[in-house]
């Protein structure tokens, strides 16, 4: 009857370990076709530009690295709510450094704290101006000078490339993708990502870069096993 | 509008003073919306917690600059206006009314340096209610100059808070109003000053025993009011901060008429590579940038016409009228050249915002051109009626002293 019950046991952990099971979502994003160049940023003011004493920033659209990976591709799972850990994950940080914004895309969940710093010997305004402000997602501008406590930011629903921007120095930008649930990811300066601890089952995971593919998402349908999923897609620069 | 009892050279240089600071103050407002730095100082009325007027200049960095600068601008542009209003009630009005207004006015400057956003807020409620019941004795009264420099008075306050509710409020919207009031401001004082002169008393001089066809006059009436239509659709293009709808010229998109479906609107902000990284376009904003393309193309053709028939009824009998309809047609072609530039090379801040400036002046000089019409038509009529015995109704508006 022990035995029984033991190996019982066993085989209710065995599938309660097997439902629980979860893997990673890997992969590589690269950019197809001829990018336009970057620009210089040459409007800066001379404040901003002594901080650049060597050579001034450039846009940012597409990043690309080795073998034309993409930087800044928002990876995530579709059709997924009510999932967001915001409330209780680490606050993702925005650094105002060298009046630019670092980094230039990130994401994070719903509820999560967006942490802003202003590293800079000088003044900027920190300013999200969201485009679901209908589902709750309020515009803000906060000062923030020099050395101060860094700034806090939470938006309740979920949009794409929620922009942060300085009127003061009109040329910073960052985006923040915002989701309801944790399965997300912002490809590297080699276009690699990877979302971990996925529930294994059957996805569509979507990717999506601000200029690349003429902004508009590519899907693709996965299934993640313990041994996790590999996403390799391509976007056109059009 | 009617002149005053006597003119004033000095009192028509002041507002012509103020009526230059006003271009300057619209400038330096297109330079903020251009270089898109109007959210720099995130508060007000004070400036990053500072009375305005004591914030450090240390601190003028970046967009802040021109930010602060135009909410300095603006204040002398209030300041001068009081005088102005100040300066024409105390030649044309006494009495009770003349003392309300000094209070109002005095009441208005005291404010200067509070820090109190309602305050404000109820003060440009009250100078609006002034300004209605002021342009309401304008239409009416015969010598209305006063009540219309209290109009721009009360325009200056509005203006004032709107551009600081911009600011607070967030709302691109108000800064569409707080765009096309300023222009319509500066006509008021162009008018103010012009009246206050001595050429308007030639004019009318002259005016007496001249007519000018009823057509020229409804011409110039449609002309100004399509460039103000131009410059609302104007305002509302700056004040999108979508950037440029359309990147070419003569095409558009490579079209006759853009297509505006979701991927080639998709394509389009895609292919933008601009560092100010506006908000991405829609469809809406490339019917208004096609509308004002529309609009330029009749104004360019209606204008010069206006222009020659203004030159040909008026040229040599009122010199100044013919230069003016020829410095509007210089105004309207080096305005279209500029829209053209201002596409072409991707909306740099200072094309846009001369851009800008030079739609205000041809605004004002079809205003002016618009009044001296008005004025040789009624002089026209006044002739006729001069002629005929004409008893004094009872209790028709004396001329005040």
């Amino acid at each position: 009857m022990n035995m029984k019950l033991q190996l019982g046991s066993i085989l209710a952990l065995g599938m309660s370990v097997q439902l629980a099971s979860a893997g990673d979502i890997t992969g590589t994003i690269k950019l197809t076709g001829s990018a336009p160049a970057e620009r210089e940023i040459s409007t800066m003011d001379p404040l901003c530009r002594k901080l650049h004493p060597d050579k001034l920033p450039t846009t940012r659209f597409y990043m690309t690295g080795a073998e034309k990976g993409l930087a800044d591709v928002v990876v995530y799972l579709k059709g997924i709510t009510g999932k967001s850990g915001g409330a209780a994950a680490e606050p993702v940080v925005l650094d105002q450094k060298n009046c630019e914004y670092l980094p230039y895309v990130t994401a994070a969940q719903t509820g999560q704290t967006i942490t802003v710093k202003n590293s800079d010997p000088l003044m900027h305004n920190v300013h999200p101006v969201p485009k679901n402000r209908s589902a709750g997602n309020k515009e803000d501008n906060k000062v923030q000078m020099p050395k101060a406590a860094p700034l806090n930011f939470t938006f309740p629903a979920e949009e794409l490339f929620l922009t942060f921007k300085c009127d003061v120095h009109p040329w910073m930008f960052s985006y923040v993708s915002v989701f309801d649930h944790p399965y997300f990811a912002v490809t590297d300066e080699t276009g690699k990502f990877k979302i971990s601890g996925v529930p294994a089952g059957k996805y569509t995971v979507a990717v999506v870069h601000r200029k690349a593919n003429a902004g508009k998402e590519v899907t693709k349908d996965i299934e993640v096993t313990d041994a996790g999923a590999v996403v390799d897609l391509s976007l056109e620069a059009k | 509008m009617n002149e005053s009892p006597t003119n004033s050279p000095w009192l028509s240089r002041f507002a012509w003073l103020t009526a230059g600071l006003t271009l300057i103050l619209i400038s330096v407002g297109g330079l903020v919306t251009s270089k898109g730095v109007g959210m720099s100082v995130p508060d007000w009325p004070t400036t990053y917690g500072y009375n305005m007027f004591l914030f450090p200049v240390s601190q003028w960095v970046g967009g802040i600059f021109y930010e602060h600068s135009h909410r300095l601008i603006g204040s002398v542009v209030g300041l001068f206006t009081a005088l102005l209003t100040a300066r024409i009630w105390e030649r044309e009005a006494k009495g009770w009314s003349r003392r309300l207004v000094y209070g109002f006015i005095l009441a208005a400057l005291a404010m200067m340096g509070v820090r109190s956003q309602v305050s404000f807020i109820v003060m440009a409620v009250v100078a609006l209610l002034v300004g209605i019941y002021a342009g309401n004795r304008a239409w009416e009264e015969e010598r209305p100059l006063r009540w219309w420099a209290l109009v721009a008075f009360c325009a200056v306050i509005v203006q004032g808070v709107l551009g600081g509710l911009r600011v607070t409020a967030m709302k691109d919207a108000i800064g569409i109003v707080h765009g096309t009031i300023a222009q319509l401001f500066l006509v008021l004082l162009c008018l103010l000053a012009l009246c206050t002169g001595r050429f308007w008393q030639r004019l009318k001089q002259v005016a007496s025993d001249h007519a000018i066809p009823g057509s020229l006059r409804s011409l110039l009436l449609l002309a100004t009011l399509l460039i103000f239509a131009q410059l609302l659709l104007g305002a509302s293009m700056r004040h999108q901060h979508a950037g440029l709808a359309v990147p070419d010229f003569p095409l558009a998109h490579g079209r006759l008429y853009p297509a505006t479906d979701p991927d080639s609107m998709a394509l389009y902000n895609s292919r933008r590579m601009d560092h100010r990284e506006p908000k991405d376009i829609q469809p809406f904003h490339i019917h208004l940038h096609m509308a004002h393309r529309a609009m330029a193309l009749v104004l360019v053709g209606m204008i010069p016409y206006a222009a020659i028939r203004v030159r040909r009824a008026l040229g040599s009998t009122v010199p100044a009228a013919g230069q003016l309809a020829t410095a509007w047609i210089g105004l309207i072609v080096v305005q279209a050249g500029l829209g053209v530039v201002t596409v072409l090379t991707n909306k740099p801040a200072d094309i846009a915002t001369l851009h800008v400036v030079v739609g205000a002046v041809t605004l004002v000089v079809g205003v002016v051109l618009t009044v001296m019409a008005r004025e040789f038509s009624i002089a026209t009529t006044r002739t006729v009626l001069q002629s005929r015995p004409r008893p004094l109704a009872a209790g028709a508006p004396q001329p005040q002293a």
